[in-house]
């Protein structure tokens, strides 16, 4: 989308924390050459609350103007050695011309130094040698001058997927390469939003709160110790989950298109950090146990190689499950009861020449 | 500020340019090429994609029911036919066959992916190539031109001439832009309606899915369909009115993306009442999909038979940094029927990489050469980004008749029932002169409306059987010891097969193949290009540019007519002694562009 400055003409001035016209934007540079799937730059374009030309438009008061280059969407795809580069825009952060930026990363970062020459993963060319620029070169040049870092999925929080068991890359998290204790000139630590992929308004969300942030608007960022906002990773899938009420009464499902909890299916919900059922996956749409589907604990750190065989029943569900299905089989049947008894209407509803609601008529 | 030419030796005239990572597509890609600005000709282009993951490598040992969850990940924008293909081939391993319902639902759910990622691709990354503020800047004469040129169908879509439709592209302030947008999102709706969640699905499984099936998830979904119907009852026409015009503004711009009609297509939306998921009846159950395979050469249909197509397939080396597998175990030599198995078949591959240094004139990228064996030559097929080679092959292939679709020989007629404010409307897709950048592109917004007339059809299937009390989606199945399946779809950018071989209950051999590694192919060992090299090579340029200002449009849109989905990048170079005149990244650009 590149710079978004001339979009921005008709902005409202005034009102709390509004930006001035003039003030010089705030570049957010989107790396998305990790070991990654782009499924989480895909995925933020489903964002309503709030989408990205909402954002990019300034259409939430006091959000700072913003110029985004994102290889996802932008505008500019000019030659390198021509006008209009999309990378050139990195080069300008390297040299210190544009300044504040956010770096955003997608995909987990390989280990390029157990390898004798080549590269896992590049993005842009270096102008010397005609090689590609190494993704992890191009943190150790930009992050040192960056507001702040933000890894978007969960390749790039926690190294996911493509750092499974028996991988070739080496791959890890950020916050593996920088080291987790790292902070931005601004004193930000790294941001981690994970999910395979986000799910798309916890992204949005995070967004707008760094935007706030810069903007001076919003206190630092409350993040937990595995670097998460804590509003969006505070609670477990199973708080969330609506097929909770099965689980409590002992009732689980043996066949995947069943209604009820999928615990004894493979579902690890009950230790997962992630708010999807609660949130549906967009606009309360969709999402994982809450219709069907297993989690498989996709925005942890210990995904995929923790959770695997992934329908096969966690270990610890066993236990739970059958001390759940011990004391769910008595509260069933009492609910059971329960149950009949409210299914029925008062007996003063009828027809009739007479008013049996307890009513005493004064005519 | 305007980069600075070094001067060339020899004032051949010939440019080194490249694109990397190139934008609007989905990974890195970049392309590398040599141009001609004399003869306005791309002399010589290179793909390369920078990124390796090793899927194939880490999916080893594994257990094969974690196949789908793992292989989604692949593809951030098509994860979905990945975890769909790797189900057909887990199916077909363990023989299972899925509740008709679970199939139907599974095709609403890959037809919502079509419908969802040909738009948001079609408007908002390939529909900003021919946006007002893009034309303006590279071919100012066709944009005054096309201020004077009313839009033939402006009673259908509303915009009274075609530089009304391309500022309406324009990103972001473009009102057509903005409402592509929101389209993407009602449509990944219905997609997570039926699969849980998008890219990668939540509710898929061999054997079905976890989906609960109800009269309200249909209605959910019928409801939001039939705004995509109403929707598509203005695309068309839209677009029909802008590519046209290109032809027209532009006389020989049908030259540009042009390459030879070599297209594959692997079959898409199986039909419950013939798909057993066995090896055996495939042929048959494959020519039931509700997209024909195929392989179309020069025209011609050369077969519409899935086990043919399997038995062609074979992997070449040549410019991509692996080692060769040759004298490796061969893990199938035999196909179910008794066919040989060829080493080179991906059921037999072994992905041994091996990082080194890019060279264009050996080793320059982590794509491999996917091609086709007719039994002569090895054929560089592509997919045109997959909805042109779909309509092709089930045009050819006559046997799709369902009422809202039928194919007739020699196009494919798509009708769309009367919807809010539209009555019904029948869209004729007819095959085209050219496998080009624009029929490319034409065939994506056809392909959309192919898309949801199928889920309607689909829509009626899985409401009869709800209706009828026939509820279950899901299927019961063990892993067997020793076992191989292949799935075979079309994923929204062309052909997609999943091969698997099982051993002791594990996954011993796993290689997906995606459309990208088709088309973003590189030179093979007998020297052929791939199908980006091909098409971008002799590729006329039309921009109105001088080489200081070129911002190479014609190759971008020759490029993103295949509908990237990988890091690629192309190389301009003269070749033959001559001096290529380098143009250098500037240093003092400063400031807001």
């Amino acid at each position: 989308m590149a710079d978004a400055n001339s979009a921005t003409k008709s902005r409202a001035a005034g009102g709390p924390g509004a930006a001035a016209d003039d003030q010089d934007p705030i570049h957010i540079l989107w790396i998305n050459a990790g070991l990654s799937c782009d499924g989480d730059s895909v995925s933020l374009t489903a964002a309503t609350q709030p989408s990205i030309e909402e954002i990019a438009l300034q259409g939430l008061p006091g959000l700072p103007k913003i110029a985004v280059h994102w290889p996802l969407i932008d505008f500019e795809c000019g030659p390198v050695q021509g006008a209009d580069a999309f990378i050139e825009w990195f080069f300008k952060a390297e040299r210190g011309e544009i300044d504040p930026f956010v770096l955003v990363v997608e995909g987990s970062i390989p280990n390029e130094s157990i390898k004798a020459e080549g590269y896992w993963c590049g993005f842009g060319d270096n102008p010397e040698t005609g090689q590609p620029i190494t993704t992890s070169e191009w943190i150790d040049r930009l992050a040192p001058k960056a507001l702040a870092v933000v890894a978007i999925g969960t390749c790039a929080t926690y190294g996911g997927i493509h750092a499974m068991e028996g991988n070739p890359t080496g791959a890890m998290g950020v916050p593996d390469y920088l080291g987790w204790d790292w902070k931005s000139q601004a004193g930000i630590p790294i941001v981690c939003v994970p999910g395979c992929p986000i799910q798309p308004d916890n992204f949005a969300e995070t967004l707008t709160y760094l935007l706030y942030q810069a903007a001076g608007s919003a206190p630092m960022i409350p993040l937990d110790d595995k670097l998460r906002p804590t509003w969006l990773f505070g609670a477990t899938v199973h708080e969330g989950c609506d097929r909770a009420g099965y689980y409590e009464q002992g009732d689980f499902a043996t066949t995947y298109d069943s209604p009820k909890c999928l615990v004894k299916l493979g579902c690890w919900g009950p230790v997962v950090k992630c708010n999807v059922p609660k949130r549906g996956w967009m606009d309360g749409i969709g999402g994982c146990p809450n219709v069907g589907g297993i989690c498989i604990a996709c925005t942890m750190p210990g995904f995929p190689d923790m959770f695997m065989p992934f329908m096969d029943e966690p270990p610890g569900a066993k236990v739970s499950a059958t001390a759940s299905g011990l004391y769910g089989t008595v509260i069933r049947r009492l609910r059971g009861i329960t149950a009949k008894t409210v299914d029925k209407e008062p007996r003063w509803r009828h027809t009739g020449r007479e008013l049996t609601t307890g009513y005493s008529k004064p005519w | 500020m305007a980069p600075t030419p070094t001067a060339a030796a020899d004032g051949s005239g010939l440019m080194e340019m490249s694109w990397d990572p190139i934008t609007r597509i989905v990974g890195s890609l970049g392309i590398h090429t040599k141009i001609d600005f004399k003869q306005k000709r791309v002399a010589e282009c290179y793909s390369t994609s920078s990124v390796f993951r090793g899927y194939s490598v880490f999916m080893r040992g594994k257990d094969p029911r974690d196949a789908h969850f793992i292989t989604s990940r692949i593809c951030g924008i098509c994860g979905d036919n990945h975890a769909t293909c790797s189900v057909y081939a887990q199916n077909m391993a363990y023989g299972v066959k899925p509740p008709h319902l679970g199939e139907w639902l599974i095709n609403l759910g890959e037809s919502a992916e079509y419908m969802f990622d040909h738009n948001i691709f079609q408007e908002n990354l390939v529909g900003v190539d021919y946006c007002e503020k893009m034309v303006r800047e590279t071919n100012p004469g066709v944009l005054e031109l096309a201020e004077r040129t009313e839009a033939p169908h402006a009673g259908e879509h509303g915009y009274r001439t075609i530089a009304d439709i391309m500022r309406s592209l324009n990103p972001l302030e473009g009102e057509f832009y903005r409402e592509a947008l929101q389209v993407s999102r009602y449509t990944r709706e219905m997609f997570c309606l039926m699969e849980g969640r998008h890219v990668h699905p939540s509710t898929l499984y061999a054997g079905g899915v976890g989906t609960v099936a109800s009269v309200q998830l249909l209605t959910d979904y019928l409801t939001r369909l039939m705004r995509y119907v109403e929707f598509m009852k203005r695309v068309v026409p839209l677009h029909d009115d802008l590519f046209d015009f290109f032809y027209e503004a532009l006389p020989g711009y049908e030259e540009v993306g042009r390459r030879r009609v070599l297209l594959g297509c692997w079959g898409a939306l199986n039909d419950p009442e013939h798909c057993d998921f066995t090896y055996r009846n495939m042929t048959d159950w494959g020519r039931k999909m509700f997209v024909t395979p195929g392989v179309v050469v020069d025209g011609k249909l050369v077969t519409n038979d899935l086990t043919e197509i399997n038995l062609g397939i074979r992997i070449l080396l040549g410019s991509s940094y692996y080692q060769d597998w040759e004298g490796q175990e061969q893990f199938v030599t035999r196909d179910p029927l008794g066919n040989p198995v060829d080493p080179r078949h991906p059921w037999n591959q072994h992905t041994i990489p091996a990082p080194q240094k890019r060279n264009f004139d050996d080793k320059y990228s982590w794509v491999m050469s996917p091609r086709w064996f007719d039994g002569k030559d090895h054929l560089a097929l592509d997919t045109g980004g997959g909805p042109i080679a779909r309509l092709w092959s089930t045009a050819l292939s006559g046997l799709v008749d369902i009422g809202y679709v039928k194919a007739t020989g020699h196009s494919v007629v798509i009708n769309l029932p009367k919807s809010l404010t539209k009555p019904e409307t029948t869209f004729e897709w007819k095959i085209p002169k050219w496998s080009n950048a624009l029929e490319r592109n034409r065939a994506r917004t056809y392909f959309q409306a192919y898309a949801a007339a199928c889920a309607l059809h689909f829509t009626e299937q899985a409401l009869a059987e709800v209706r009828a009390g026939r509820t279950q989606t899901w299927e019961k199945f063990e892993v067997p010891d020793e076992s191989i399946g292949c799935g075979f779809t079309e994923a929204v950018r062309g052909v997609l097969s999943h091969h698997m071989v099982i051993r002791d209950g594990k996954i011993a051999n796993y290689h997906p193949y995606p459309p990208t590694p088709w088309n973003a192919s590189v030179r093979d060992t007998y020297g052929t290009p791939g199908p980006y090299e091909d098409a971008v090579q002799n590729t006329p340029i039309f921009e109105e540019n001088s080489p200081e200002n070129f911002k190479g449009i014609d190759i971008m849109r020759a490029v993103r007519s295949f509908d990237p989905c990988l890091p690629c990048g192309v190389h301009m170079y003269v070749g033959g002694g001559k001096t290529v005149e380098k143009m250098h990244v500037p240093t003092g650009l400063s400031g807001l562009a």
